[in-house]
């Protein structure tokens, strides 16, 4: 087994190491508390940032790997990996974990420990699951990280907060149980719980599902991970729990846990049940495209500015889900661009919100109005990333959109057009509310003497602002780390389109060819149009 | 140091204003208005200068077009999208006119905005804007240009709702975003598409590739025809066309320098600007081309007639240049591209002057932009309405004034582009259209400076604006009467400067038609000499009306009532589309979606089944009672179930024991 050091292992244990630290203290200085989980959080981001060096550009198949027997019957395996997937999706959790710390310094009075130590217990959980190459550790990690997102809603969240929470659980749990009939299914055909092992098998021909079987098994991975994203209709309990979490809940909810599902879908539907993930396909894009239509204009709607920003995650992860299924390497690419520049526009939003809530203890768009003259700065950021998440070009919504969209118009030009449309209503709804928030006289006399962004804010604020723009500017930086990795995705779940990259390279080889190459195709295509 | 230094780093042009509003933008709140008027006009002005010292050695290296690549912004698979500036005379033209343009109203806006607050909120976003709009003209691809697209719209929903504390003005900022973003929905399909066919959306390699496919005839709806049609939905909306032009009267709510800037020379020009630039695209369908000669022509006409009854000074000049921008697409539509940039031009020049000579009105008129609160000012404030008169007529189309060169090469471009009845109807159409603008032209002088005061002459204190205010117009009001001159040899059968300047780009198409023009010279009089007929009618009418007899007006506006009002309710566009779309479509989202499909249906289907589940346990719960012999029963009961099933399905307790074992 190839050993890259135990930097995974690392990233995934040092938080649990740090919460277990932060367990011994005393909790009554919050300070304290808040400053030692900020440094576990910053300390496990300088983690992160290593694995930019061990992912080399192009490089296909997974770094990294860690390999340590655990269990023999069933051959259960601690099996970590990473790709340029997984990479960045690990560097988002571990790059919100501590802005959500700086979030919650003074929003959480109660059981401030207890709650850095959710915190931290949930990046365990998420990174594990970015992390895991066996089924089954994958599995308990999509089980663990379940429980401190629980306790962060239950405990520490709104009004609401018990029921967001059940529901949560509830929602989650019944994805998770068909997810767990598959995996020992699974098993069952393939006695290993091991990813790579199982997709050498399908590659090679020594396991071949029957089209049902793998309809099914496929059903029973993408539910869950549907449930997750959320697809609708499976999306209700996301506005719920967003509304009833404390901000730092919902930055990594939003942020993060999301992701989780839209990677799932990358990492196992698609490769593990291509012919599936095709047939299957259709009624996906089908959902995906009414999740960004129905998303936006359900969000237009809202008289709660943070159920707004979470019905807003329904229509851009949709986005996502509909460049994961276009099978297009370019859309495949803007759906994990997207799941990055989603985590942290959405993430920025909810920053906002949250504040919004520490001043006014309100998320009523109706509570607030002309909030401009009072908090000019905060106005400006809030439009700012508004801006990014409605895709303006040269911020980072923009990328991933203007991608998933690019490419999905290259196989099916009318799932891109429908879209499309999530392009309009994204401005109608953030700057509707943005206005009715920002701008016009001051309304509630509460509002006026509203103190605008403290040095603490302003430096969250500004990190999130700079990181959007260099998302949208230098976007290759991303795109050529993950180039790899999707078009590993790409060969697995579609052959043919392998084949055909292979012979593109071949006629490249003889360079004389490449033209006579391209006028074929040409010709093809114009045969195609006409 | 390369031999052409300024192209060589072609970016500076643009960010320059980008380094003036980041300036302004994050120190500007601190500063006296001196260092922040310093910053926005030196960046502007510097990168004015830079643009002309480009443009010299563009011109000295005698390329057609230079390109340079400066990084990688997008890439993924095949697709590249490079932060690739490109310079060639189409852009020589546009830079000049923004750069140019640009720093004059920067220059005028000092006096205009100098008592507001947000003084430097106002010039980090002129900057921005010029910016955008600099990277609008300079791309090499259509993404990059598509970055200055829709940043363009950014600044001008910033500056439309400059004045945010107004409902009216955040309300006309937001849709004049939202509006756009309807058309940027078909101009992003046209990229798509263009990339499907073509693999690439690069100007250069594009446009090559395309020029060696076969034209789609009329009525064909082939790849160039829907490309082209959805890049024209995107103009339609950035330049305020049928049916998406509702947005640009209301951008009349930002201050009158922004609407002289954006919403008059530049922005709302950028849609003429991406046809003109993709012309090797349209000239491949015949079908995409008569679309936008159409609908050019139908606003042109259709706005004219609603500037005809406004009394805001402002909303006049605003339908005004919905009407204008028509004349441009109509030139596109028929082919000739250099007619609808040259329009752009002068266009810029005298429509500018129009809406800062009117800012300076509203100035001296302490904020009124009524019309029918005016009068009489001509005496008053002197350098105004001289630089204004000048404006009006070059728009009206009197020679020898900008208006008249432009505005004449469309028509006779029109008239000439074949013999078929909806050429002629355009045609005539056109000519209309010129007739109303002189009408509604003369009518704005007529009411606002001409007659007698119909203010308190006691409360309004009518004061000329400072000089540097005045410069501004009056440099523009020389550009406004020569700006057109390039043409003027032409019409003693020299050769037509600007249309040989533009020649390299749009190419054969047009040479063939100048060709053609020598020919028909004589024709070229005559039309021009109808078309001077009918400005000079328009302006007799407005005479009439509002000189020789003011009660003339309200007279005819009583007796044709309905006619009237309509035309003052701008045909009732916007309430129809609010009663159309965006009713229905938050009536249908709040009480279909929201409350019925996710709270009532999925939401509630979820909860049901949670309350079921709860209630099935709860009726199971009593089973559990603890009582021995209700156990005994259940014993006895499930005992005779085993057996029953035993004696009348024997194979189902095999599997049964299977399942046990």
């Amino acid at each position: 087994m190839p050993s890259g050091g135990h930097l995974l292992s690392v990233l995934i244990f040092f938080p649990a190491v740090g919460a277990a630290a932060l367990m011994m203290l005393r909790g009554d200085d919050h300070k304290v508390v808040g400053s030692i989980a900020m440094l576990i959080a910053v300390a496990e981001f300088l983690f992160s940032l290593l694995l930019l060096r061990s992912v080399p550009i192009g490089a296909s198949g997974y770094q990294l790997e860690e390999f340590a027997k655990w269990i023999p019957a069933p051959p259960i395996h601690y099996h970590l990996g990473v790709d340029g997937i997984s990479m960045f999706l690990v560097l988002l959790t571990a790059f919100l974990t501590p802005i959500s710390v700086l979030a919650s310094w003074h929003s959480i009075q109660n059981r401030v420990k207890e709650f850095f130590v959710m915190l931290l217990l949930l990046e365990v959980g998420v990174v594990g699951v970015f992390l895991s190459l066996d089924l089954f550790l994958f599995f308990l990690f999509w089980e663990l990280m379940l429980i401190p997102m629980a306790f962060l809603i239950g405990i520490w969240g709104h009004e609401r907060r018990v029921y967001a929470a059940v529901k949560f659980v509830l929602y989650t749990m019944a994805g998770s149980i068909l997810m767990l009939v598959g995996i020992i299914w699974l098993y069952n055909a393939t006695g290993t719980f091991d990813v790579p092992t199982i997709q050498q098998m399908l590659a090679n021909g020594q396991l071949v599902l029957e089209p049902r079987t793998e309809m099914l098994l496929f059903l029973a991975f993408f539910v869950a991970f549907a449930i997750k994203v959320p697809l609708f209709p499976l999306h209700t309990w996301l506005p719920d729990a967003h509304v009833e979490a404390p901000t730092a809940g919902s930055v990594m909810l939003a942020g993060v846990l999301l992701k989780l599902g839209t990677y799932g879908m990358i990492r196992f539907c698609l490769p593990l049940f291509p012919e599936a993930s095709h047939r299957a396909a259709r009624w996906v894009a089908v959902l995906a495209i009414i999740g960004i239509i129905y998303g936006a204009l359900v969000s237009l709607v809202q008289p709660n500015l943070k159920k707004l920003v979470a019905y807003s995650s329904v229509s851009h992860l949709g986005f996502v889900v509909l460049g994961i299924f276009a099978f297009h390497n370019i859309s495949m690419q803007g759906a994990v661009f997207q799941m990055l520049a989603h985590g942290v526009s959405t993430g920025a939003l909810f920053l906002l919100v949250g504040m919004l809530y520490d001043r006014r203890h309100t998320f009523e768009i109706s509570e607030f109005g002309g909030l401009a003259t009072p908090m000019p700065k905060l106005a400006a950021f809030f439009l700012f990333v508004a801006l990014s998440s409605l895709g303006l070009p040269m911020l980072n919504g923009f990328v991933g959109e203007f991608l998933i969209l690019l490419g999905t118009y290259q196989r099916h030009w009318g799932w891109a057009a429908w879209a499309a449309l999530g392009v309009i209503l994204s401005a109608c709804y953030l700057l509707w509310s943005y206005q009715r928030v920002f701008f016009g006289d001051i309304t509630r006399e509460k509002n006026r003497p509203l103190p605008d962004v403290s040095a603490r804010e302003n430096w969250v604020l500004a990190i999130m602002a700079v990181v959007i723009l260099w998302m949208g500017v230098g976007s290759p930086f991303i795109t050529r780390r993950t180039a790899a990795a999707t078009q590993t995705v790409m060969d697995q779940v579609e052959p043919q389109w392998a084949y055909e990259a292979a012979a593109h390279v071949k006629a490249k080889a003889h360079a004389n060819h490449v033209s006579s190459y391209a006028a074929h195709t040409m010709s093809v295509k114009r045969l195609g149009t006409r | 140091m390369p031999a052409h230094p300024m192209l060589e780093y072609l970016w500076i042009v643009p960010l320059l204003p980008l380094l003036g509003s980041a300036i302004n933008g994050i120190l500007g709140a601190k500063w006296p208005n001196k260092y922040v008027t310093l910053t926005a006009i030196s960046s502007t002005g510097l990168s004015f200068l830079c643009a002309l010292e480009a443009v010299r050695e563009f011109l000295e290296s005698g390329q057609a077009l230079s390109r340079k690549e400066f990084f990688t912004w997008i890439a993924s698979g095949n697709f590249r999208a490079g932060f690739d500036l490109q310079a060639d005379r189409l852009t020589v033209v546009m830079m000049l006119v923004v750069t140019g343009v640009g720093w004059l109203i920067h220059i005028y806006a000092i006096g205009y905005m100098a008592h507001e607050r947000g003084y430097y909120r106002f010039f980090s976003y002129l900057n921005l804007f010029m910016f955008f709009m600099l990277i609008l003209v300079l791309a090499a691809n259509y993404v990059l240009l598509f970055v200055g697209w829709e940043g363009v719209g950014l600044s001008s929903y910033l500056l439309i709702g400059f004045w945010f504390l107004k409902k009216s003005a955040s309300d006309a900022g937001k849709k004049a975003f939202i509006v756009n973003r309807i058309g940027d929905f078909g101009f992003m399909l046209g990229m798509f598409l263009l990339f499907r066919t073509f693999g690439t959306l690069d100007f250069q390699t594009l446009f090559t590739k395309a020029g060696s496919w076969p034209a789609e005839p009329m009525g064909h709806f082939g790849t160039f025809t829907v490309a082209c049609l959805l890049l024209f939905m995107g103009a339609t909306g950035k330049s305020a066309q049928l049916p998406l032009y509702v947005w640009l009267p209301d951008a009349m709510e930002g201050p009158t320098p922004v609407s002289a800037l954006i919403h008059a020379a530049t922005m709302v020009t950028a849609g003429v600007y991406v046809v003109a630039r993709s012309h090797v695209l349209f000239s491949h369908s015949s079908t995409a081309m008569l679309v936008v000669a159409m609908v050019g022509c139908a606003t042109a006409f259709f706005a004219a007639t609603i500037g005809l009854v406004q009394t805001d000074i402002k909303k006049v000049l605003a339908y005004s240049t919905v009407s204008q921008l028509g004349y441009m697409f109509l030139a596109c539509g028929v082919g000739a591209f250099t007619a609808g940039i040259f329009h752009l031009m002068t266009h810029a020049f005298f429509k500018a002057l129009l809406f800062l000579a009117a800012g300076s009105v509203i100035h001296a008129m302490g904020g009124e932009q009524e019309m029918p609160k005016m009068g009489g000012l001509g005496r008053k404030i002197k350098w105004t309405y001289a630089t204004m008169f000048i404006a009006t007529l070059a728009i009206a189309g009197i020679p020898p004034f900008a208006g008249f060169f432009s505005k004449d090469a469309i028509l006779f471009a029109t008239f000439q582009s074949g013999a078929g009845d909806r050429i002629r109807t355009l045609y005539v159409l056109g000519l209309l259209a010129a007739v109303l603008t002189a009408f509604y032209m003369f009518r704005l002088i007529f009411l606002t400076f001409h007659g007698k005061p119909r203010y308190d002459e006691h409360k309004v204190h009518v004061h000329e604006s400072p000089w540097s205010m005045r410069g501004p117009l009056v440099v523009l009001a020389i550009l406004s009467v020569a700006g057109g001159w390039f043409a003027l040899p032409a019409f003693f059968q020299g050769p037509d400067y600007f249309a040989n300047f533009l020649g390299p780009v749009f190419g054969a198409r047009e040479a063939v038609e100048a060709g053609a023009e020598a020919a028909a010279h004589q024709l070229e009089l005559i039309l021009s000499g109808v078309a001077v007929l009918a400005s000079l009618i328009g302006l007799a009418v407005a005479y009439r009306l509002y000189i020789k007899n003011p009660r003339k007006a309200d007279d005819l506006a009583r007796s044709m009532k309905p006619a009237y009002t309509t035309l003052l309710n701008k045909y009732y566009v916007d309430e129809l589309y609010a009663a159309a779309v965006v009713r229905p479509l938050l009536w249908l989202s709040t009480n279909v979606f929201w409350k019925a499909t996710d709270v009532a249906g999925i939401d509630g289907t979820v909860n049901g089944i949670a309350h079921g589940a709860a209630a099935i346990g709860d009726g199971l719960r009593h089973s559990q009672s603890g009582n021995t012999r209700s156990y005994a029963v259940w014993v006895v009961a499930g005992a005779i179930v085993v057996l029953a099933v035993i004696f009348f399905w024997p194979s189902a307790s095999k599997i049964a024991l299977g399942l046990v074992r």
